[in-house]
């Protein structure tokens, strides 16, 4: 059990902040009034809950209780669980197989600049490595300053191949460069490491669309996997940028990054509350092991389990 | 960016402005509105609350309810109280200190550090202030690379030194900019999260070695609810004397600019607004409030041309607009104009309403447009019919462009001047506006 004892601690500040506050109110006040729905509101919405999903959880919790007649702290607390495992689905990790659809299975990340795409590929190389397949990166960043130099990097310390071109190259050329030798090698996942962009800005949006079309054209079903780094401090924008990204490229998961330094886990509940795509990855802490598959069970139970 | 706090704000404030008297209940509803239009765009619980509370004491005073314009006086209360919340007065860098001048640049991971420290660095330089980058980021790989690579772009110094430790490079880059009569360093620290005890240390030993001026915190303009703990522990161990708020060239919804200043009281100083070098401005809580509300910057789009163009140069090209002789010269002189004006998407962002039109702007596609105007000669310029067959084939190998594109620039040009030749009167705003591209095709992949 210690993968759960790490996500808990990890969680920590989530669960004393948002969880723990929570069932504090509860149990010090005793009944469901007004008061308690307000200070309920209070700590949902400091959680980054966000107002709609706020409400939703609160007006469910006066529905059950109108139903029911009075509840008790355990109940309210019991329910409010069950509520949130409801908005967050039944997403369940399969931590030992990581199925590859073809060779190469392509991964493409995307995100907003500062999120921390290129430290959770690494992390996601690990992952894949740890389970004996081999991988390659392509560093399709060719805007920025040195962010060829920080993949290579990472490349060096987890002793995997990347593909590169000069600063201001045509990113769509660099991942199909990096896809015909990812081919050639018979390498068993790819992952494209994209440049931050605004998701508003849409030339640069159209930008990633090339990346992914040309992708298509050289393997079928490909990119087969298309991931949102989502910075866990952002706050209600988190569902702005999910929802551009998700219009643009059609995204098959969220890759939540830097969870273990914030108190706001309540963005998980909001993505999947406001937005249908599931949370894939959750990162939470600095090291190279510090990325799971997002469990809802597990990330649930972490959080609840002090209460 | 604002837009949303914006939207949600007027409608809770139109549906006051629509009457001519109010009650206490009138103005609770619309001040619930605009604290629930507040916290969806993640301003602070507490800061939202406090902000609702000083607004409705000074709204349901009895002046303002028998006053002649009740309304309007509970919208001039809500700009006046944001003004504060945003922190009143204008507040930039302090340079009189004698000697070196020492910025330190703190903040999480990601928040923006190195792209604002090159961005500072390009603003001192361009005020005659020599400057020196220092790379204090050990830990990010490549974070020395890529700020020597912007030092390069914008031609600052950056000190790098491989192997030692953040508070041995400061001092000694402290030290270098006494040594060289340097006058502002810029220290580039790593990114760090605020609860991480050992890494927040090494911040406090920096600042107690060498003495910055300045402690900027860099914070990223979409930051959620966390925004308040963070600027509280980083203002508790280092004292800031500021805060940049980058990326606010996306749609975040602002909430952060007014939790940050709210809990630390220290003024936010700039804000970066694109991915170029030179998207860094002051900020000015005024004008930011009014933007909030929907007014529209107009007063900084104003100052941007003063500051840029030409005036004469203006006066000429209005004369030619009222004589309708507007060339393809005159185009062209408005496309460099447009261009010191720094990017486009920023620029377009001040007008108000813009955002909301979803019009794209394609700098590139101003790039090649300057490519072919300047492949054609002073007459084909002065009068672009004479340009035929021949000559488009020409001008389209000398700008490296296709027949296509010189005929589709021709056309836009003579929609241009038909518009322009209407409206002589109206000055430089709309000719801005009308040579906004289309959104561009696919670009061919090669």
């Amino acid at each position: 059990m210690a993968i759960l004892n790490r996500l808990k601690e990890r969680l920590s500040r989530t669960r004393t902040e948002l969880i723990g506050s929570l069932a504090r109110v509860v149990r010090g006040h005793g009944c469901l009034d007004a008061e308690l729905l307000e200070q309920m509101e209070e700590i949902l919405i400091r959680g980054d809950v966000g107002v709609e999903t706020t409400a939703k959880l609160l007006e469910g919790l006066k529905e059950k209780s109108r139903a029911a007649g009075q509840l008790k702290p355990g109940q309210i607390l019991a329910i409010l669980r069950q509520q949130i495992e409801e908005i967050l689905g039944d997403e369940r990790s399969k931590e030992s197989s990581l199925p590859l659809s073809s060779t190469p299975h392509v991964i493409l990340v995307a995100g907003v600049n500062g999120t921390g795409k290129t430290t959770s590929i690494a992390k996601l190389a690990k992952i894949y490595l740890d389970r004996g397949r081999t991988v390659l990166l392509a560093s399709c960043d060719t805007f920025r300053a040195a962010a060829n130099e920080q993949l290579e990097i990472w490349a060096r310390r987890l002793g995997v191949g990347m593909v590169k071109n000069q600063p201001g190259a045509d990113p769509a050329a660099v991942a199909f460069d990096a896809l015909r030798a990812a081919q050639a090698r018979g390498i068993d996942v790819l992952i494209i490491d994209t440049a931050g962009r605004l998701h508003t800005k849409s030339t640069l949006m159209e930008e990633l669309k090339k990346i992914k079309r040309v992708i298509g054209k050289q393997i079928q079903n490909g990119p087969h996997e298309t991931l949102l780094v989502l910075d866990a401090t952002v706050g209600q924008n988190a569902i702005s940028q999910a929802r551009l990204f998700h219009e643009a490229l059609g995204l098959s998961g969220i890759l939540l990054a830097k969870l273990d330094g914030t108190a706001k886990g309540g963005i998980v509940i909001a993505i999947k509350d406001r937005l249908n795509i599931p949370v894939s990855y959750i990162g939470i802490g600095e090291n190279l092991d510090d990325l799971e598959r997002f469990d809802v069970g597990k990330f649930v139970g972490a959080l609840f389990s002090d209460s | 960016m604002f837009e949303e706090l914006t939207r949600r704000l007027n409608s809770a404030l139109r549906d006051l402005r629509g009457r001519g008297k109010l009650s206490e209940k009138i103005v609770d509803e619309a001040l619930r509105d605009v604290r629930r239009a507040m916290l969806e765009a993640d301003v602070n619980y507490q800061v939202a609350k406090d902000f609702i509370r000083r607004v409705r004491e000074k709204a349901i005073g009895q002046e303002v309810l028998k006053s002649v314009r009740p309304a309007q006086v509970v919208v001039k209360i809500v700009h006046d109280e944001l003004v504060q919340l945003l922190g009143g007065e204008a507040s930039t860098l302090d340079l009189s200190s004698s000697g070196s001048t020492v910025i330190m640049l703190v903040g999480l991971q990601g928040s923006g550090k190195t792209t604002v420290a090159g961005k500072l660095a390009l603003h001192l330089r361009s005020r005659g202030k020599k400057t020196l980058l220092v790379a204090a980021d050990v830990y990010r790989p490549a974070a020395g690379d890529q700020l020597s690579l912007l030092g390069e772009q914008i031609q600052v110094p950056v000190y790098v030194a491989s192997g030692k430790k953040p508070v041995e490079i400061c001092a000694k880059a402290k030290e270098r900019a006494r040594r060289e009569g340097i006058d502002a360093v810029l220290l580039d620290t790593a990114g760090r999260w605020h609860i991480d005890k050992e890494m927040m240390q090494e911040l406090v030993d920096i600042r107690r070695k060498v003495a910055p001026d300045e402690i900027l915190l860099v914070a990223d303009a979409m930051t959620g609810q966390e925004a308040v703990n963070l600027a509280k522990e980083f203002d508790a161990l280092l004292d800031l004397s500021g805060v940049v708020l980058t990326k606010m060239d996306g749609d975040a919804r602002g909430g952060a600019a007014l939790s940050l200043r709210a809990v630390t009281g220290k003024p936010i100083k700039y804000v970066g607004m694109g991915e170029k070098l030179d998207a860094l401005e002051p900020f000015y809580p005024d004008r930011m409030a009014s933007r909030i509300l929907g007014m529209g910057d107009v007063v900084t789009l104003v100052e941007k041309a003063k500051a840029t163009m030409d005036l004469s140069e203006q006066r000429k090209l209005e004369e030619k607009l009222r004589q309708k002789t507007f060339s393809l010269d005159d185009f062209l002189s408005q496309l460099h104009q447009l261009k010191k004006m720094g990017p486009l998407d920023g620029l377009l962002d001040l007008v108000p309403g813009f955002e909301a039109s979803g019009i794209v702007v394609d700098e590139k596609a101003l790039v090649r447009v300057e490519a072919m105007i300047n492949s054609m000669t002073a007459q084909e310029r002065e009068n672009p019919k004479i340009i035929e067959g021949n000559r488009k084939r020409r001008i389209a190998a000398g700008s490296g462009r296709t027949v296509q594109e010189v005929n589709q620039l021709l056309r836009q040009f003579a929609m241009i001047q038909k518009m322009v030749s209407g409206m002589g009167e109206r000055g430089w705003e709309k000719n801005l506006l009308s040579m906004r591209s289309k959104r561009r095709k696919g670009r061919v992949y090669r």
